[in-house]
């Protein structure tokens, strides 16, 4: 009860005329920063944090900085979606995944109709993980610090068996894809002995600083799906029929409940994936992606645009940055790329970040949690208004908005590191990913793989430095066995489904 | 006499207008000044440069904004190429840590030669404390020496990086005191804390900024500073020295300007970050997170550049990490 005592006053605090002008400010430029290309809510807290220096001063309260700084990470969330749904490219890496089906429901013209689930899908994902933020998060800091590297690598292939073991795709096709992805995470210096691999060229530039994620991500979804589409309707170019009228609106709000199989998958394993160090809202929305697919009774619609696979990495990014916030406030440790960055600013504003956070600053705190609530409110009302706009895009014709994909895709790739080599990566991905996509490959488990291997090879390798080589480690402790086991069940499902087939073929003959 | 007189006067006028028109020809940006970070976002010399960009904004101390850059590439790698090859050196400059010597000793084949850097200014030396948590049963250096030599490679120290350094501390740990204790890499500071906490670890040597929070909650203890003088921050803690080894080291945390940087923009920014050092929110940055060190400059800083290079040579030959 106490703790409902304090959400309310901070849930108040957070309505203050100040307080609710700075949410509302950070929901618009986070839906800005989420929805171009390249620019995430990394970049737009990275931004804007000495001028929170400012804010501190004329509020005169440490907790309106932070509120501004998380709705933007919130709002960012939100417009990850409005590009990867009606330009194709993904318009931060945590909406990757809502590409896969996002886009195809553009072309289809259901346009509208993504754009709705996803921000409801958002709002859902968002308030449910508040609530349980709010009623446990030292239970579950104590959980997220029982998950050592072990535990960690078991989760991970966890997420590579759901997009193995599930698919109707072609296995070997999937597998190549994904050891496509995993050597290019392996491109760089590698951690544990400090050597450098598969460097190719003497030079800085190139390849000793990694492949980024979003450099392969812009190309595929970006580049390989405009050359994709000029290909496919070389001979018919034609616009997508995006209708706004407020009664199809109303129609997808009232077709959301459909999703809830999704949406449920995505607010609790979006959730638990944030608040593990390390992962974040990326490989969350991704994983959410692929076991809504896998518990799916429809599985061959995923990828031709269903709405549970908008809704699940929709709710799972939003779950997943509130879940990320979590070791963040309760452990003093970032749970994604952006809680770094706020951690940042906590420094700078005079907190000390760290287990004594919530006893020692709680005019700090309960202001925020009640932030995440309103944040999240007006991000739905804010984008659910502005449907009809993101939907103009859509009604240009293709002979204009093929150029501006290119620009933003250029333009993106170069504003989220400052690096024109990427530029150039970013090129080749785009039309190395059309060939593929000509020979029918798979491309999602390559963009898993470039997320998750990065995550997944230190942890095995600490792994095995820990158990002096022994691979028993993994099926040993009370946490990471049960998730091996479940994750090699998953990656033998294919095979036996060949082999009943073998067996029902031979009887047949 | 008149005329002398007049002459006179006339060249000191002209000296005079000499001297003010020198102190015109000072340095100002003119344009958005480029500020590399030689880590991630988030990381511990990402928070201190953000602080200072904030502490420049606020005070308004530069008529241009510092714009951060992460470079974090190849343990510094990309930063320290990034500057070597800066198209405008008087709007170039760095944040540096330790791989400020490490990573150019360990790839020669970069081309880096630290000393043609320029150097601004030191903001502080950031200090390595030993961490065992709570639950170990360990309370002081000599029961760490001795669970560890008895528990051989069972015993096992998280830290940042490879031969960095955690490392370099670990490695000098093993060698001075005989043990065994197996290293493993991190990513970043942070982690470490995060899994000495959970008991994924037996032991760390953050830097105090790291483990401040879970020290403060009681979960981790601190047995030994690797420091000459006991840190303030905690009366109680030896050093090494105290424990018969003379051995301390720290991380420098300075802001270097790009190679060919003039001497003008050289003087500016060394009065600029003097000025963000004696900022209240500087010092009460370093002395909330023990750090040491005073504000050092020019041919100082570069005479310690040259120590720490040497020292670093001869440690990373020693553990075989260089030839």
């Amino acid at each position: 009860m106490e703790v409902v005592a304090l959400l309310l006053d901070g849930v108040w605090a957070a309505l203050q005329p100040t307080n609710l002008g700075l949410a509302f400010l950070g929901v618009v430029i986070g839906l800005f920063v989420g929805a171009m290309p390249g620019l995430g809510s990394v970049n737009g807290v990275a931004i804007l944090l000495p001028f929170t220096f400012v804010i501190q001063e004329i509020t005169g309260t440490i907790s309106s900085p932070m509120i501004f700084l998380a709705a933007i990470y919130y709002g960012a969330m939100y417009g990850g979606a409005i590009s990867s749904i009606t330009l194709g490219i993904p318009g931060a890496s945590t909406a990757v995944a809502t590409t896969f089906d996002g886009r195809p429901m553009a072309l289809s013209g259901n346009a509208e109709k993504a754009l709705v689930i996803a921000a409801i899908a958002s709002f859902v994902g968002g308030t449910l993980s508040n609530v349980i933020f709010t009623g446990a998060a030292p239970l579950l800091a104590s959980v997220a610090l029982k998950f050592g590297n072990p535990e960690i690598f078991a989760l991970m292939l966890l997420a590579f068996a759901t997009f193995i073991g599930l698919s109707g795709d072609d296995i070997p096709k999937t597998i190549i894809s994904i050891c496509f992805g995993l050597v290019m995470s392996a491109v760089g210096f590698d951690i544990i002995s400090g050597a450098p691999r598969l460097l190719l060229f003497d030079s800085t530039q190139w390849f000793s600083r990694g492949i980024q994620f979003l450099v392969l991500a812009i190309g595929v979804y970006g580049i390989g799906e405009m050359l994709w589409t000029i290909n496919s309707s070389r001979d018919s170019l034609k616009m997508t029929e995006a209708n706004i009228t407020l009664a199809r609106v109303w129609d997808a709000i009232k077709s959301f409940p459909e999703t809830w199989r999704g949406t449920t998958i995505g607010s609790f394993l979006g959730f638990f994936v944030g608040i593990l160090p390390a992962a974040g809202a990326t490989p969350g929305s991704l994983m959410a992606y692929g076991v809504t697919k896998m518990v799916s009774k429809n599985q061959e619609e995923f990828g031709k645009g269903r709405a549970d696979g908008v809704a699940a990495p929709e709710a799972a990014n939003n779950s997943a940055s509130t879940g990320a916030m979590l070791p963040m406030m309760t452990l003093g440790i970032p749970g994604s790329p952006t809680t770094a960055v706020l951690l940042a600013g906590m420094v700078i504003w005079g907190l000390q970040p760290g287990p004594l956070l919530f006893t020692d600053q709680p005019e700090f705190v309960w202001p925020l949690i009640g932030s995440f609530y309103i944040s999240n409110v007006i991000a739905v009302t804010v984008n659910l208004a502005c449907i009809p706009l993101f939907l103009k895009v859509l009604r240009m014709p293709f002979s204009i908005l093929a150029p501006l994909i290119f620009v933003l895709s250029v333009v993106g790739t170069y504003a989220a590191y400052q690096n024109i080599y990427d530029v150039w990566l970013m090129l080749i991905f785009g039309i190395g990913a059309f060939l593929l996509r000509i020979l029918d490959y798979p491309l999602a488990p390559a963009v898993l793989a470039i997320v998750l291997g990065p995550i997944a090879e230190p942890k095995l390798r600490q792994s095995l430095l820990l158990s002096d080589g022994s691979w028993m480690i993994f099926l040993e402790r009370p946490i990471a066995g049960p998730i091996t086991i479940a994750a090699i069940i998953l990656l033998l499902l294919p095979l036996y489904g060949f082999i009943r087939k073998r067996m029902k073929a031979s009887k047949a003959s | 006499m008149l005329i002398v007189r007049k002459l006179t006067l006339g060249l000191i006028a002209l000296l005079a207008s000499l001297a003010v028109s020198a102190a015109h020809a000072q340095f100002e940006p003119t344009k958005p000044i480029d500020f590399v970070i030689m880590a991630g976002k988030g990381g511990g010399a990402d928070k201190m440069a953000r602080l200072m960009q904030s502490i420049v904004e606020k005070e308004e101390l530069a008529s241009r904004p510092l714009v951060p850059v992460n470079k974090s590439g190849g343990s510094g790698a990309e930063a320290l190429v990034a500057l070597n090859s800066a198209t405008d050196p008087d709007h170039t400059i760095m944040v540096t840590l330790n791989s400020f010597f490490t990573t150019p000793l360990r790839q020669p084949g970069l081309g880096i030669d630290i000393m043609t850097f320029a150097p601004i200014g030191r903001m502080a030396e950031d200090t390595f404390v030993l961490w065992v948590h709570k639950n170990e049963g360990v309370n002081s250096f000599e029961e760490f020496l001795a669970e560890a030599k008895a528990r051989g490679s069972g015993w096992v120290m998280g830290g940042t990086g490879s031969a960095q350094e955690d490392q370099i501390i670990t490695d000098f740990l093993n060698d001075t005191f005989g043990l065994e204790i197996k290293y493993i890499p991190y990513k970043g500071g942070g982690a470490v804390a995060k899994d000495l906490a959970g008991e994924q670890i037996d032991s760390s040597v953050n830097n105090p900024s790291e483990a401040l929070g879970f020290y403060e909650s009681g979960d981790v203890i601190p047995l030994v500073a690797f420091t000459s003088e006991r840190l303030p921050m905690f009366p109680d803690v030896p050093t090494l020295a105290e424990a018969g080894e003379d051995f301390a080291y720290y991380m420098q945390r300075a802001v270097v300007g790009a190679p060919g940087m003039s001497d003008e923009a050289l003087a500016y920014y060394t009065d600029l970050f003097a000025k963000v050092y004696d900022s209240a929110e500087w010092q009460q940055y370093k002395a909330d997170k023990s750090l040491l060190g005073d504000y050092t400059s020019g041919d100082d800083l570069a005479n310690y550049w040259q120590v720490q290079r040497d020292r670093h040579e001869v440690i990373l030959k020693a553990s075989g990490a260089i030839n």
